[in-house]
C-alpha cells in the first residue's frame, strides 16, 4: 500500500486540521511546563501548511517540504524551526519518489530525527518531542516491509507510548530545564504534538 | 485582562509597525517583521539584535543611534523564524560582517542559526554571541547555558557603542564576549503575565509567594520565597548575584573598589516606585561592600506584559567597558548622554 501525492496531501491537510483543533489541548500541556504558546504556534503553523498544500505537487517530497518550510517562516519559535526541520527532513527523505509508502515514511522520521538533533542538541530522556519521535523512528525502521496502513498503526502507538513515558522525565532542554524535578507529571507538548500527527496520519491510512 | 489590541493574533506585527513610526522616520520596517536603521555607515560591522516580542521595549526598541543597526522580530514570546532573521541581516549587512547578540533561548538559538547559514550562503559573514546573565538558570561551570534575561541593555548598549569604533567583526565579537562574562543577572515574580492572543497567565504563583529566579518569558522560577519587603529581597538577590562572580573561576569576585553597572528592572507592572525603592537598597548594601556604581540604569526595560517583578543586573567595569558607556545613544528603549548619565 502506498499512497499517491494528491493522497499524501489530503493526509498532511488532515494532520494540519487536527493540530489546529487540538490547539486548546496543546497550549495547556505547554503551560505546565513552558509558557503555553505550542498550541498558538503549532496551529499558526498549520494554518499556514494549508496553504501552502493547496498548491499543485509532483512527488509526496515536494509536499512535505512545502509543508515543512510554511510552518517554518510562520512559526518562529524552537516548534518553528523543530516542526519545520520534521517536515523538511521528510521532503528530503522522500526524493524524487511519486508514492508515500512505509520505507518513504520511515526514511522521513529517521532524517527528521537525526536534522532535529543537530539543530537542537537534544537527545532521548531529555523530555521533548524527540521521545515521541525516536521510539517511532525505530518502529518505522522496523516496519518499513509491512504495509503503510500496518506500519502506521505501529508508528503511532510507539509515539503515543512515548509521549506517555515523557511525563516521567525531567526536562534538560528549552524554558522547561529550569522546573528540574517539578516537570515530573507533565507530557512534553511537542511530544503531544508529535503523536496527534503520527495518530492522524494513521486513521488516514486506515480509513482508506 | 485588560488589553488594548485589535487581532490578538495581529498583534507583534502591529507593536512593530508602532515602533516603526515611533522611530518617526530613522528606521524603516524590512521584510515580513524586521526593524533596521536608515543610514547605516558603509562598512560597519553590524549589530543585528532580535527575540521574540511582548517584552517591549526590547529587544527592538533598542535599535538606535549607537547602539543595534537592527532588529529581527519574533511574534509575541517566540523566536524570529530564519528568513526573518536572513532579512533582517541582509538588510544590516555592509560588507564587514554582522554580529548577531541575542538571548540564549533554544528557539531563538535554532532559528537564528538558520537564519545565519542561509546568510553565509549569501556570503555574508556572521559571528553570534549570546547574552546568557540569568545565573538562577545553571551553575557558573554551565553558565553558557543560561537564559538571557534584563542584563541584554547594558551589553547592548556597550555592544553597540563598540560596534561604532570595531574594524572587524572578531574585534567586535571579543568585546562582546566580555561584556556578557561581566554582566550578571537574578530577577524575581510576584504574578504572572499573560499571552495576548490567549489572555491566559503564563504561569501560576501563590498570593503570599515570590518566584525567585524566575525567567522574562514566565517561566517558573527555581524557587519561591515567602512575600517579603523591598528592604528583605534586595540584598537576597544582590546576595545570588555577588556569590555567582565569587564562584565563577572566569572572572575575579566583586571586591571593594570594583566599579558596577546597576540596573534595576521592572518585568511590567511593577511600578517605577517600586523600582526606586529598590535601588535604594541597592545602592546601600553594594556601597556597604565598597563596591561603586558606576552608573544606572532603572525602569520597565525588559518586560512581560503585566507581569510583576523586578531584576538586578550588575556590570562589572573595566577601562574598556567605562569608555564604552561614555558614549551617548539613543533609542526607544534606552537613551542617554555622553559621560556617565551626562547631566
Amino acid at each position: 500500500m502506498k499512497l499517491t501525492t494528491d493522497q499524501t496531501v489530503s493526509m498532511l491537510n488532515q494532520v494540519c486540521d487536527a493540530i489546529i483543533a487540538a490547539e486548546p489541548l496543546l497550549t495547556d500541556a505547554d503551560r505546565n511546563l513552558g509558557d503555553g504558546d505550542h498550541g498558538i504556534g503549532m496551529a499558526r503553523g498549520m494554518t499556514s501548511a494549508k496553504e501552502a498544500l493547496s498548491n499543485e505537487f509532483n512527488t509526496p517530497g515536494e509536499a512535505l517540504k512545502a509543508m515543512g518550510t510554511a510552518m517554518m517562516t510562520s512559526m518562529g519559535g524552537a516548534s518553528g524551526a523543530i516542526f519545520g526541520t520534521l517536515f523538511r527532513a521528510g521532503g528530503k527523505a522522500c526524493g524524487d519518489a511519486t508514492t508515500f509508502g512505509s520505507p518513504e515514511l520511515s526514511e522521513t522520521l529517521s532524517k527528521a530525527v537525526e536534522g532535529i538533533i543537530k539543530r537542537g542538541g537534544a537527545k532521548i530522556g531529555d523530555k521533548t518531542m524527540l521521545d515521541a519521535l525516536i521510539p517511532a523512528s525505530e518502529v518505522a525502521k522496523e516496519s518499513e516491509t509491512k504495509e503503510l496502513n500496518e506500519s502506521l498503526s505501529l508508528i503511532a502507538t510507539a509515539a503515543e507510548e512515548g509521549k506517555e513515558a515523557s511525563k516521567d522525565l525531567i526536562a534538560t532542554m528549552g524554558r522547561a530545564k529550569t522546573l528540574g524535578e517539578k516537570s515530573i507529571g507533565h507530557p512534553d507538548a511537542g511530544a503531544c504534538s508529535v503523536a496527534i500527527i503520527l495518530q492522524t496520519m494513521s486513521d488516514y491510512v486506515n480509513s482508506l | 485582562m485588560k488589553k488594548l489590541i485589535n487581532d490578538p493574533l495581529n498583534v507583534a506585527d502591529e507593536l512593530v509597525k508602532g515602533l516603526v513610526e515611533a522611530y518617526n522616520g530613522e528606521c524603516e520596517l524590512v521584510g515580513v517583521r524586521s526593524i533596521v536603521k536608515k543610514n547605516i555607515l558603509d562598512n560597519k560591522v553590524a549589530l543585528l539584535v532580535g527575540g521574540g516580542s511582548g517584552h517591549e521595549p526590547i529587544y527592538h526598541g533598542l535599535v538606535g543611534k549607537n547602539l543595534a543597526d537592527g532588529a529581527a522580530c519574533g511574534d509575541i514570546f517566540a523566536a524570529p523564524p530564519p528568513n526573518i532573521v536572513l532579512e533582517a541581516t541582509k538588510a544590516v549587512n555592509k560588507d564587514n560582517g554582522v554580529l548577531y547578540l541575542y538571548g540564549n533561548y533554544a528557539g531563538d538559538v535554532m532559528n537564528f542559526d538558520i537564519g545565519a547559514e542561509d546568510a553565509e550562503d549569501e556570503d555574508i559573514d556572521i559571528k553570534t554571541v549570546l547574552i546568557c546573565d540569568d545565573v538562577c538558570s545553571a551553575p557558573p561551570t554551565e553558565k553558557e547555558k543560561r537564559r538571557g534575561i534584563a542584563g541584554l541593555v547594558p551589553i547592548v548598549k556597550l555592544v553597540g557603542a563598540a560596534s561604532q569604533k570595531a574594524t572587524t567583526l572578531e574585534e567586535l565579537e571579543t568585546t562582546a564576549k566580555k561584556a556578557v562574562l561581566n554582566t550578571r543577572s537574578v530577577g524575581v515574580s510576584m504574578s504572572p503575565g499573560s499571552i495576548p492572543a490567549t489572555g491566559k497567565p503564563t504561569f501560576e504563583i501563590e498570593e503570599n509567594l515570590i518566584g525567585l529566579g524566575m525567567g522574562i518569558h514566565g517561566e517558573p522560577g527555581v524557587g519561591e520565597i515567602p512575600m517579603t519587603s523591598a528592604e528583605e529581597l534586595t540584598p537576597k538577590m544582590l546576595d545570588l548575584i555577588i556569590k555567582d562572580f565569587e564562584d565563577d573561576t572566569d572572572i575575579d569576585a566583586l571586591s571593594s573598589g570594583d566599579e558596577v553597572l546597576l540596573f534595576v528592572n521592572s518585568l511590567g507592572a511593577t511600578t517605577m516606585m517600586e523600582c526606586l525603592i529598590c535601588l535604594n537598597h541597592a545602592k546601600k548594601y553594594l556601597t556597604e561592600k565598597g563596591i561603586k556604581i558606576h552608573d544606572v540604569i532603572v525602569g520597565p526595560l525588559v518586560t512581560c506584559q503585566e507581569m510583576t517583578g523586578i531584576s538586578f543586573s550588575l556590570t562589572k567595569m573595566d577601562s574598556e567597558l567605562s569608555e564604552l558607556w561614555a558614549m551617548e545613544c539613543q533609542s526607544v528603549c534606552y537613551s542617554k548622554l555622553e559621560g556617565k548619565q551626562g547631566l
